[in-house]
C-alpha cells in the first residue's frame, strides 16, 4: 500500500529539490508524506490539544551570506516561522530554535544573529522558550544553520481550507514582491550589479490579525510566498482547490529596482523569494472590507486585489496584461537562473 | 535604473494601434509564415500573449536562435570531463547552460556532486576567478552568438595582456547568418520573412541580412524583444510582403546601428576564426557557422591544452528538436513534448532554457490552449 504512494524516483538529491518549486514538491509529495503519513501539506500543521486548536511548524535557515541589505539570518529565523503559523491563521506564541554551527565561526557573527533573534521576537511578541546547540567540523556546514519550530493559538473564527476556494474568491497581495530573493542574488557579490534594495523580511501576523477581525467568514486560504515565489504558492492553490486563477499583471506591485534586476536576468518576479508578504484568498463579499483592513495597519498601505478564481478544468494560473494578452505561470523549475542572451 | 524606456514599449494604447494597423492591411487569404530567429523573441512572443492578440493568419515559426538549444549533445559533457578529471580544475559557465543535460548529468548535477562548477555572468567572471585561484585552472564554457561572442574575445584579450596562463575558453559560439541560411537551403521550407535578433545585430548590424533579402528574397526586419517593437517589427515585414519586397530594415533603432558595433567586431575578429564546420543540434554540421580562437590565442584554448576526448551522443530517436527548429513542426506536435521531455526533465534541450521554442510553448501556450 506504501509502496504505491511512493512515486518519487529520482536517484539523487539535487539543489533544485530544496528551491521551493516543482522539484521540491515531487520529492516532499513523492517520498516524504507518504512515509511519514503526512496528509494535508500546509505552511503549518494544526494540532488539536483538548478545546484548544494548536498550529505548529519548523522552518530551517541556511541563507548565504548571513547578512544583507534588511536583514540577516537570526531576523530570517523567527520572522519566517512566525509567519508560517500566521499563514494557519495562529498567534504565534512560542518558538525553540537549534543551532548547527561550523567550527571556527567567530563568536562576533554568532552574537549578532543571537541578537537579531532577540530583537524580532521581541518585535513579533513572540517567546523564543528553548534550543539546542551543535557544532560540526569546519566545511562540514557553510558558517551558521538555524532551525527554528513553533506554536501559536489558531483564531477560532477562521476556517482555512483551499477546498473552501470557489469561483469568484478575490486575491489579495499584501505588498511588493521580489525584494527578498534579488537582495540575496545581489548580496551574494557575484553580479557586477547593484541596486539600492532591501530585503522585505517582518512579521505578517499584525496585518493577519485585523484582517481575521474584519473579514474572518470570508477569509479561505492565505499562504506566504517564500521561495518558489507567488507562481509557485499560486498555483499550489490552483492545484489544490481546483481552479483556475486570473491575475491582473498591472495590479501585481513590483518595486522598480527588482523589476529591473529581472528584465537584466531574465527572471520573473513570480519566481522570486519573498520574506514579509503573503496572499490571502477572500470571498468576494468580504473582499474590500479585507483589503481596507489590511492596508490600515502601517506597512499594509500598498495591499492590493491582484485577481480572482474562476471554474475550469486546467488548474492554472494566468496573468493577463494591461493591453490584454495573457499569459500562464508555472510552478518555478529549479532555482531561477539567469538568461544569457 | 530607470524602467521607463521599457514602458513605453509596453504602452497599451500604442499596442491597440499597431495591431489595428496590422488587421487593417493583412486580408484574410493572406497566410504568412514568419520566423523569429532569436529565443528571446519566442520568449518574448508568448510570455506578453501576443500570438492570440494577432490574426489567425500570421503564423509564427520558431528559430533556432536560442544557443543553449543548438548546443549538440556530447559538448557540455567534453567540458564537464575535463573539469570531473581533473580536480585542479574550475568549469564556468553562463547560467543557462547548468542544466543542460549531458550523458551523465547537468553541470548542476556535476556540480551536486562535487566537481568545481560554477555559474558566472560575464566571461570576466571566469578571467576573475582564475585570478584569484592561481593553483587552478579555470574553464569558460564560452556560448552564445555573435551577441556574447565579443565579451569572450575581450576576455582573452585580457588574459593575454595580463599574462594569465590559467584560464581557458571552450568556445562555442555560432553564428546567426549562416544557420539562418542553412535552414533556407532545407527542402520543403516555407518561410516568408524573418524577424531578425536583436542582441546579435547589435553587433554585427544589418548587411549580414542581405545575402538572406537578396538571394533568397525573405525580408528580414531586426526587432527588439517588448510587445510593441515585436508588433512593429511584424507591421513593417507584412507591408514588405504585402508589396512583393525584400529589405533589411532595422526596428530596434535605439540600439541597433546599421554597420553594428564596428570595435566589437574588430575584437571578435582579432580573436576568433570560424570554424570549417559545426554540428548544430537537430539541424546537423553546418559549414563555417562557428567561432575557435584563432592559433595565436591557442596558450587559452581550452581545446588546444586540454586533451578533450570527443564525445557522441545518440539523441532519442522519437525527439523531434530538429523537425520544431526548422519549423516543420510545433513544439506540441512533437511525440514527447509534455509527456517524457518537460522543462522539468529535458529530453531536448529546447526544453532546457527559457528561451528554448519547447519550454516556451510547455510554460506558456501548452497550458493556456487547453483552458
Amino acid at each position: 500500500m506504501l509502496k504505491e504512494k511512493i512515486a518519487f524516483r529520482e536517484p539523487t538529491i539535487q539543489l533544485a529539490h530544496g528551491a521551493g518549486g516543482k522539484a521540491s514538491r515531487r520529492l516532499i509529495e513523492g517520498l516524504l508524506a507518504p512515509y511519514l503519513n503526512v496528509s494535508e501539506l500546509n505552511d503549518a500543521a494544526y494540532v488539536q490539544i483538548d478545546q484548544a486548536q494548536i498550529a505548529f511548524t519548523a522552518d530551517s535557515f541556511v541563507v548565504n551570506p548571513l547578512r544583507f541589505p534588511g536583514g540577516s539570518i537570526g531576523e530570517l529565523a523567527i520572522n519566517g516561522t512566525v509567519n508560517d503559523l500566521a499563514m494557519g491563521g495562529a498567534k504565534p506564541l512560542a518558538i525553540v530554535t537549534t543551532f548547527i554551527i561550523e567550527a571556527g565561526l567567530e563568536t562576533e557573527i554568532l552574537e549578532a544573529e543571537i541578537k537579531a533573534m532577540h530583537e524580532a521576537a521581541e518585535k513579533a511578541n513572540v517567546a523564543i522558550v528553548g534550543g539546542d546547540t551543535k557544532v560540526v567540523e569546519h566545511q562540514k556546514a557553510d558558517k551558521l544553520f538555524i532551525t527554528t519550530a513553533g506554536i501559536g493559538l489558531v483564531d477560532s473564527r477562521v476556517n482555512l481550507s483551499a477546498g473552501r476556494v470557489k469561483q469568484g474568491d478575490k486575491i489579495i497581495l499584501s505588498g511588493p514582491i521580489g525584494d527578498h530573493g534579488i537582495t540575496i542574488l545581489f548580496a551574494r557579490g557575484e553580479l557586477d550589479l547593484e541596486a539600492n534594495i532591501k530585503t522585505d523580511t517582518r512579521a505578517v501576523w499584525p496585518f493577519v490579525s485585523k484582517l481575521i477581525d474584519a473579514a474572518a467568514p470570508g477569509l479561505k486560504w492565505m499562504r506566504d510566498p517564500t521561495r518558489g515565489g507567488m507562481a509557485t504558492a499560486l498555483n499550489e492553490l490552483a492545484r489544490d482547490a481546483k481552479v483556475a486563477i486570473m491575475l491582473e499583471e498591472e495590479a501585481i506591485l513590483v518595486n522598480p529596482e527588482v523589476r529591473g534586476a529581472c528584465e537584466i536576468l531574465g527572471l520573473d518576479p513570480m519566481h522570486i523569494a519573498n520574506e514579509g508578504q503573503f496572499i490571502a484568498v477572500v470571498s468576494e463579499e468580504y473582499a474590500d472590507t479585507a483589503l481596507k483592513a489590511i492596508q490600515q495597519v502601517p506597512g499594509g498601505e500598498q495591499a492590493a486585489i491582484i485577481g480572482e478564481v474562476f471554474e475550469s478544468d486546467r488548474h492554472i494560473v494566468l496573468s493577463r496584461s494591461s493591453y490584454g494578452g495573457t499569459r500562464a505561470i508555472d510552478m518555478l523549475v529549479g532555482d531561477p537562473l539567469p538568461r544569457i542572451c | 535604473m530607470k524602467m521607463r524606456f521599457v514602458d513605453e514599449f509596453r504602452n497599451p494604447e500604442l499596442i491597440r494601434k499597431t495591431l489595428d494597423e496590422i488587421e487593417r492591411i493583412i486580408e484574410p487569404d493572406d497566410h504568412f509564415r514568419i520566423m523569429e530567429a532569436c529565443g528571446g523573441h519566442t520568449y518574448s512572443i508568448f510570455h506578453f500573449g501576443l500570438q492570440e492578440l494577432l490574426p489567425k493568419n500570421i503564423e509564427f515559426i520558431h528559430g533556432p536562435g536560442c544557443p543553449v538549444c543548438v548546443l549538440p549533445p556530447g559538448r557540455v559533457d567534453e567540458g564537464l570531463e575535463i573539469a570531473s578529471k581533473n580536480s585542479d580544475v574550475i568549469f564556468t559557465a553562463f547560467g543557462d547552460v547548468m542544466r543542460v543535460p549531458g550523458k551523465k548529468g547537468s553541470p548542476l548535477n556535476y556540480k551536486a556532486m562535487g566537481t568545481d562548477v560554477r555559474m558566472i555572468y560575464s566571461p570576466l567572471d571566469a578571467l576573475n576567478i582564475a585570478m584569484k585561484n592561481p593553483d587552478k585552472k579555470v574553464i569558460l564554457f564560452a556560448i552564445g552568438f555573435e551577441t556574447t561572442a565579443p565579451s569572450t574575445a575581450i576576455t582573452v584579450l585580457k588574459a593575454k595582456e595580463l599574462d594569465i596562463d590559467n584560464f581557458f575558453v571552450y568556445s562555442n559560439h555560432v553564428k546567426i547568418v549562416p544557420v539562418l541560411k542553412s535552414i533556407l537551403d532545407q527542402p520543403n521550407m516555407r518561410i516568408d520573412g524573418f524577424i531578425g535578433p536583436g542582441h546579435a545585430s547589435v553587433v554585427i548590424g544589418a548587411h549580414p541580412y542581405e545575402t538572406i533579402a537578396k538571394e533568397y528574397k525573405k525580408p528580414v526586419v531586426i526587432s527588439g524583444f517588448e510587445p510593441l517593437d515585436l508588433l512593429q517589427s511584424i507591421l513593417m515585414l507584412i507591408k514588405q510582403l504585402k508589396n512583393g519586397e525584400s529589405k533589411v530594415e532595422i526596428q530596434y533603432k535605439r540600439v541597433v546601428m546599421e554597420g553594428g558595433n564596428v570595435s566589437a567586431l574588430e575584437i571578435m575578429n582579432q580573436v576568433f576564426e570560424d570554424r570549417p564546420a559545426f554540428e548544430w543540434r537537430g539541424l546537423g554540421a553546418i559549414q563555417n557557422s562557428a567561432l575557435k580562437l584563432k592559433p595565436e590565442f591557442s596558450k587559452w584554448d581550452a581545446e588546444v591544452q586540454f586533451n578533450v576526448e570527443k564525445i557522441t551522443i545518440e539523441e532519442n530517436k522519437d525527439a523531434q528538436c530538429g523537425e520544431v527548429l526548422k519549423g516543420m513542426l510545433k513544439p506540441n506536435q512533437c511525440k514527447l513534448f509534455g509527456k517524457v521531455c518537460t522543462p522539468d526533465n529535458p529530453v531536448g534541450a529546447l526544453m532546457v532554457s527559457s528561451e528554448g521554442a519547447c519550454a516556451t510553448y510547455y510554460n506558456h501556450l501548452y497550458s493556456t490552449m487547453s483552458l
